[in-house]
Formats: structure tokens, C-alpha cells, sequence
């Protein structure tokens, strides 16, 4: 294999996870409980959709078989895909949407730091660029954890449920396999402190659900990749 | 209780120098959903490099009514104006 | 355009009568507005004025966010990344123009909330060409080009318009709009260089779109009674069919340079006119969208009663949160 495989590997998850949730979100555009929340929910897509473009090019140029982002994005099947599972669970209602974005950006913003000190130095310029953004992300949805974990008795429960929901996708996210499970401590600590801010509890452990870094996704992903790539697969070989 | 979120008033400095600018309004529940909201609205394009948000109905305009009243008084003030005066021709740096 | 003479229900009824105004006051408002003076929030005003604001400012804004979503249809396919985060910015920027649009318009005293009610009833209207649908790809590039492009030729003059909060949020949104046409125009240009199957597409799109991007100027000028009073209080700044015919001299020649037919066998050049002549409007159809038979017309209003029910939970939660915290820093 021309490249580096291990950097590869991980400039390929770091785009998949952006990509996806980046893909998510954007289905809310228009949909949003309030306009100022949708233009904040697009722009946040933006953001990762800027990621993944800047990862999965990385990618490709490692790889050096002619791939760019849009090759990695739009043509590959699910089993190639690398992403954590978390992202691609659906946006359910509003405090599902919070609970996976506030559990993701947290670990993203502490990943993100080490990758903006990473010695590869295209890795790091992009961590650079994305750790600004992702502060935005963590702060946003850890800010609506709390108002609806201590809103109404609805929206108390609904978080709960969204939090039940996407906890047993955590796990993935520090797969001693992937290197990130130094980085546990600080987001359980940080986890911690905005549930009980939100007087919610921290979710009971539960057995972590695995097998997005090696391609086994969820069933939700198939259905995402086959609206997203629909243009690439029925028209192939067109520029748009 | 009400749930329709109250309408801030959105300032935004243009870079630093400059004074904060009325860019316009957003609906928030909170300060800090404010902020964000003026961010996200109202920052896109590189528009600014700090925010103000004041609650709309903290804001104390003067009656259009009242605008003779306030603001012609000012107008025959010529004398709080540097071409009221008459300098002889040559004289410089004044 | 976004708006025009598309009378909401009570409007009629409404019966409101210069006549009853006082005429001194009336008098000093018509000149101010004359001599291109703006009016502000607090200043007086004719009712009707007001009225006639409030319609037409909170018409754009539904027109901004309902148009949203024939475009939203399309976020999660696009293309490619570049398309897909063009449209995404593209279809926020709407949204923010709506947000504007409100905003404009509550400083005449009615709330958003009042106005959103107002769409979701059918009360108020929102421009007809959003209850078209979106089919393919080439349909993304088609409204950046022919419905944003028409919106700009209307929204540039309302910069000038006589209410202030309005003539400034049109300024914005006018600086904003300025990438939309041209990333539509640019689709259709990629689009009708590229396959057999894309320029098919494309062409399909211009069929489609064309005479309901026509039919957004609104009524031909003497079916629009509005229009001599909108003009002499400077809410709107050129009648429908100046703004059409215009629109029609500037889109024909950018269709032709990159090989797309305008559907319109009585479309040609009038030398002596300066300018193109063209076909007859259906306006039939066109009333009839009005009325809300447009095609997906069901779908849009369905959609957006369905995004303001489904976020009633996270507005009342973030008020009652809000209202907490206040009520435990006043006890500290
Ligand atoms: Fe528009
Ligand atoms: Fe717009
Ligand atoms: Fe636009």
C-alpha cells in the first residue's frame, strides 16, 4: 500500500466522523425549533462539513491512489466508512440532536487539542483550525444540556431519553485501539459538571456498542450514504 | 408563563477602534443564547469582533414628539462650530 | 415579488380609510415620505401605512422561510462538498433573512409569533413560486439564478424604501444575496457544458422554473391596484411590470450564453423597444398558487406547522430554565 496507512486511517476517521454529523445536522436545516437555532444548528454543519473536506482530502493525498474528499465521501461503501457510531444516530427530536452533539464535540474539542500539537504537520494545521470551532460546538450544546435537563418536566425527560439513547456509543469513542483513551478522565469530569449543572444524572455504564472504526456501522449509516451519495451513484463520472 | 422568547437588541463592533454598532434584533431565552444567537446571525461574514445584547425593553428612546424640542435648540449654536469664525487670509495651522 | 399584491384574507375588511387620518398629520407623513425622508418606528403614521408594512414586510419574511425548504430538500444530496456546504450557507442565509424580515417588522408592533400564526393559518401568504418543487439537482441551480435573481431586481430599489427598520434589513440581505445567483448560475453553467443527462436536466429546470419566476413580480400593472399608492409611499419603488420586464432583458441573454432555450416561442428582441418582448403569463395558474393549489403547497405549509409544534417543548423549556435562574439569582 503506497502511504502511510496509520495516518491514513486516522485522517479517514477524523473526516468520516466530521462528514457524517456534518450530514446530520444538516438535515434540521429549515426544521429547527426557532430560526436563531437553525441558523446555529447550520452553522455548526458547516463547520464540520469544513472538516471533513480538509481531513478527507488529507486522506486521499496520503493514500496517493487519485482519491480526494469528494471520492472518500461519495464513493465508498458503508464498510469503509471509519466513522464512530455515535454520529450517525439519528437526529430524533431536538434533545436527541443535543445529547449526541454534546457528547461528541466534548471528546472532539480534547481530541482535537492533541491533534493540533500532532508532528504531522497537515494533521495539525487542520486540528489547529477545527479546535477553535469545536469549543463552539461543546459550549452550545453543553449550554442547551442544561436548559433542558432543568426546563420542563418534557424537556427534563426528553434529555434523559436522548442521553439514553447515545450513551452506549461512548465507549467507541476511547477504543484504547484508536489511541484516545487518555482522554477519558477529562471528558467524564467534563460530562460530569454540565449534568449537574442540568440536575441530571450521569447515565448508568452500559456495554459499549463498537465496530464503526472497522466498518461495522449501525443500519442508520446505509440509509444516510444512500441519500447523500445518491448523485455520485446515479450519475457517475459527472462534475457538477 | 409565557414561553415566546424576548427580542435583544444586537451590537456588534466592527474591529477594535471602532464603536459598537445596532446590527439588529434576535430572539433569546437567555444572555447567553443571546450572544450566541447574535453570533450566529449576525457575525457570519467576518462582521465583527464583539457583541453586544441589551433586553429590547431595556432600551429608552426619545419621543419623535419631543424632537423639536430636543434637538433644534442645537441649531442656531453656529458659534460651537469652527467655520463661524473669521481668520485674516494667511494664517495657518489654526 | 416575495410579496406583492398577494392580499391576505382580512385585508379587505380591514377598510381602512385615509380619510379618517388627521389631515395635518397625514399631510406632514405624505411629504416627509415625498422628499424620500425616512420613517422610523416611533414616528406617526397612517394606519394603512402601517398596515401595508406589516403585510408586506412580514409576507417576505414567510416568503424567506418557506423558501427555505424547497432548497433544504436538496442539503443532503447535493454532489458534492463544495455544493453541499454552498447550499447549506445558502439556504441559512434565508433563514436569516427571514429572521431580519420579523424583525423588521415586529417594531411595528406585531410579534413574530402572530405572524408565524398568521402562515400556518393561511392568513397570510408567502410568495407562490416556493409551491413549485425541487426534482433534481439542476432545479438547485435554477432558483439561484431565476428566484434569487428575480428577488434581487426587486430587493435592490427596497434598499431606498421609506420604513427604516425595512430599507435596513433589505440592505443586508441585499449584501447577502449577492453569492446566490451567481452559485445557481454557476450550477446551470456546469450543468449545461457537462453530460447528455445533465444538460437534459438543466434545460427541464429552466422549462419548470422560468414563468413562475416571472409570475413573481406579481399581477401586470393595471390588475394591481396597490401599486400607485405603494409607490407614492415608497414601499415599493417600481411597479411589477417594469421590474419583469426588466428581469426578462437581463435572464434571456445569460440563458443563451451558456445554450439553454427560455421556454417562450414569443420571446424577441424589439429593437425599437430596447427590449424583449415575451409571451403571455398564465395568470390563471398564477392565482390559483395564491390560492394555494399550487403543487407541493400542502407539503410547505405542512412542513413548517410541523417545525414550530415539534420546538414548542425547547422554546417553553428554555423560557421556563431562564425564568429559573432569574428567580435563583434574585434570592441569592
Ligand atoms: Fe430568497
Ligand atoms: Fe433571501
Ligand atoms: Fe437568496
Amino acid at each position: 500500500m503506497p502511504g502511510d496507512d496509520t495516518l491514513f486511517h486516522h485522517a479517514l476517521r477524523l473526516g468520516d466522523d466530521a462528514l457524517v454529523l456534518g450530514q446530520r445536522l444538516s438535515e434540521w436545516c429549515g426544521h429547527a425549533p426557532m430560526l436563531e437555532v437553525d441558523l446555529a444548528l447550520a452553522n455548526i454543519a458547516l463547520d464540520l462539513l469544513g472538516q471533513a473536506t480538509h481531513f478527507l482530502n488529507l486522506a486521499g493525498e496520503i493514500e496517493d491512489e487519485g482519491r480526494d474528499a469528494d471520492a472518500l465521501a461519495f464513493r465508498r461503501d458503508v464498510l469503509d466508512f471509519r466513522n464512530c457510531l455515535l454520529v450517525e444516530q439519528p437526529n430524533g427530536d431536538f434533545a436527541q440532536t443535543i445529547a449526541r452533539q454534546f457528547l461528541f464535540s466534548n471528546w472532539q474539542e480534547l481530541l482535537m487539542r492533541e491533534i493540533a500539537t500532532a508532528p504531522e504537520p497537515r494533521l495539525s494545521a487542520i486540528g489547529a483550525k477545527a479546535v477553535k470551532e469545536i469549543a463552539y460546538h461543546a459550549k452550545f450544546a453543553s449550554e442547551w444540556v442544561v436548559r433542558l435537563g432543568d426546563g420542563t418536566e418534557e424537556s427534563r425527560s426528553r434529555m434523559i431519553a436522548g442521553l439514553d439513547w447515545m450513551w452506549r456509543f461512548v465507549d467507541e469513542l476511547f477504543d484504547p485501539k484508536d489511541g484516545a483513551a487518555s482522554l477519558r478522565a477529562e471528558w467524564d469530569a467534563r460530562i460530569a459538571r454540565t449534568l449537574s449543572d442540568a440536575a441530571l444524572e450521569m447515565p448508568k455504564p452500559r456495554r459499549g456498542a463498537m465496530g464503526g472504526r472497522a466498518g461495522h456501522h449501525s443500519e442508520h449509516l446505509g440509509h444516510l450514504l444512500t441519500e447523500m451519495q445518491f448523485m455520485q451513484r446515479a450519475y457517475p463520472g459527472a462534475t457538477w | 408563563m409565557n414561553s415566546n422568547w424576548p427580542l435583544w437588541e444586537v451590537f456588534v463592533r466592527a474591529k477594535n477602534g471602532l464603536s459598537h454598532k445596532h446590527a439588529g434584533s434576535v430572539h433569546a431565552a437567555d444572555a447567553r443564547m443571546a450572544i450566541e444567537a447574535a453570533r450566529d446571525v449576525y457575525t457570519r461574514r467576518m462582521e465583527g469582533v464583539s457583541l453586544w445584547v441589551v433586553p429590547s425593553t431595556a432600551i429608552v428612546a426619545s419621543d419623535p414628539k419631543e424632537t423639536t424640542d430636543l434637538f433644534e435648540p442645537a441649531a442656531d449654536k453656529v458659534y460651537r462650530h469652527p467655520t463661524f469664525y473669521t481668520i485674516p487670509d494667511g494664517v495657518k495651522n489654526i | 415579488m416575495y410579496t406583492t399584491e398577494l392580499k391576505d384574507k382580512n385585508q379587505k375588511s380591514a377598510g381602512l380609510s385615509l380619510a379618517d387620518e388627521d389631515p395635518e398629520k397625514l399631510a406632514a407623513f405624505e411629504a416627509r415620505v415625498a422628499a424620500d425622508d425616512f420613517i422610523e418606528p416611533k414616528d406617526w403614521m397612517p394606519e394603512a401605512y402601517r398596515k401595508t408594512l406589516v403585510r408586506q414586510i412580514s409576507q417576505h419574511a414567510h416568503s424567506e422561510i418557506v423558501g427555505m425548504l424547497p432548497e433544504g430538500n436538496w442539503i443532503t444530496r447535493a454532489p458534492n462538498l463544495r455544493r453541499k456546504a454552498i447550499l447549506l450557507a445558502k439556504v441559512q442565509d434565508e433563514g436569516g433573512h427571514g429572521l431580519y424580515l420579523y424583525a423588521a417588522a415586529e417594531t411595528l408592533g406585531t410579534s413574530r409569533e402572530e405572524m408565524i400564526e398568521a402562515l400556518h393559518s393561511g392568513k397570510a401568504k408567502y410568495s407562490t413560486i416556493f409551491n413549485y418543487p425541487t426534482l433534481t439537482w439542476a432545479d438547485i441551480g435554477a432558483i439561484g439564478w431565476l428566484v434569487d435573481g428575480a428577488a434581487i431586481m426587486n430587493q435592490v430599489p427596497l434598499q431606498r424604501t421609506s420604513y427604516g427598520p425595512y430599507a435596513r434589513a433589505m440592505v443586508r440581505i441585499c449584501k447577502e444575496e449577492s453569492f446566490h445567483q451567481r452559485q445557481g448560475y454557476e450550477i446551470m453553467c456546469v450543468l449545461a457544458a457537462g453530460t447528455p443527462e445533465q444538460k437534459r436536466m438543466a434545460q427541464d429546470a429552466l422549462d419548470r422554473w422560468w414563468w413562475p419566476s416571472l409570475m413573481m413580480f406579481g399581477p401586470p400593472d393595471d390588475k394591481s391596484p396597490n401599486t400607485a399608492q405603494s409607490v407614492r409611499w415608497r414601499i415599493k419603488r417600481e411597479t411589477n411590470d417594469e421590474l419583469r420586464q426588466r428581469f426578462v432583458d437581463t435572464t434571456v441573454p445569460q440563458a443563451e450564453a451558456i445554450g439553454l432555450r427560455v421556454p417562450d416561442a414569443a420571446l424577441k428582441w424589439n429593437e425599437a423597444r430596447g427590449a424583449y418582448d415575451f409571451g403571455e403569463i398564465d395568470w390563471e395558474e398564477f392565482y390559483a398558487v395564491v390560492r394555494g393549489e399550487g403543487p407541493v403547497a400542502k407539503d410547505r405549509n405542512h412542513a413548517r406547522i410541523r417545525a414550530w409544534e415539534d420546538g414548542a417543548w425547547v422554546r417553553e423549556a428554555a423560557a421556563v430554565h431562564a425564568n429559573k435562574r432569574a428567580m435563583r439569582m434574585a434570592a441569592e
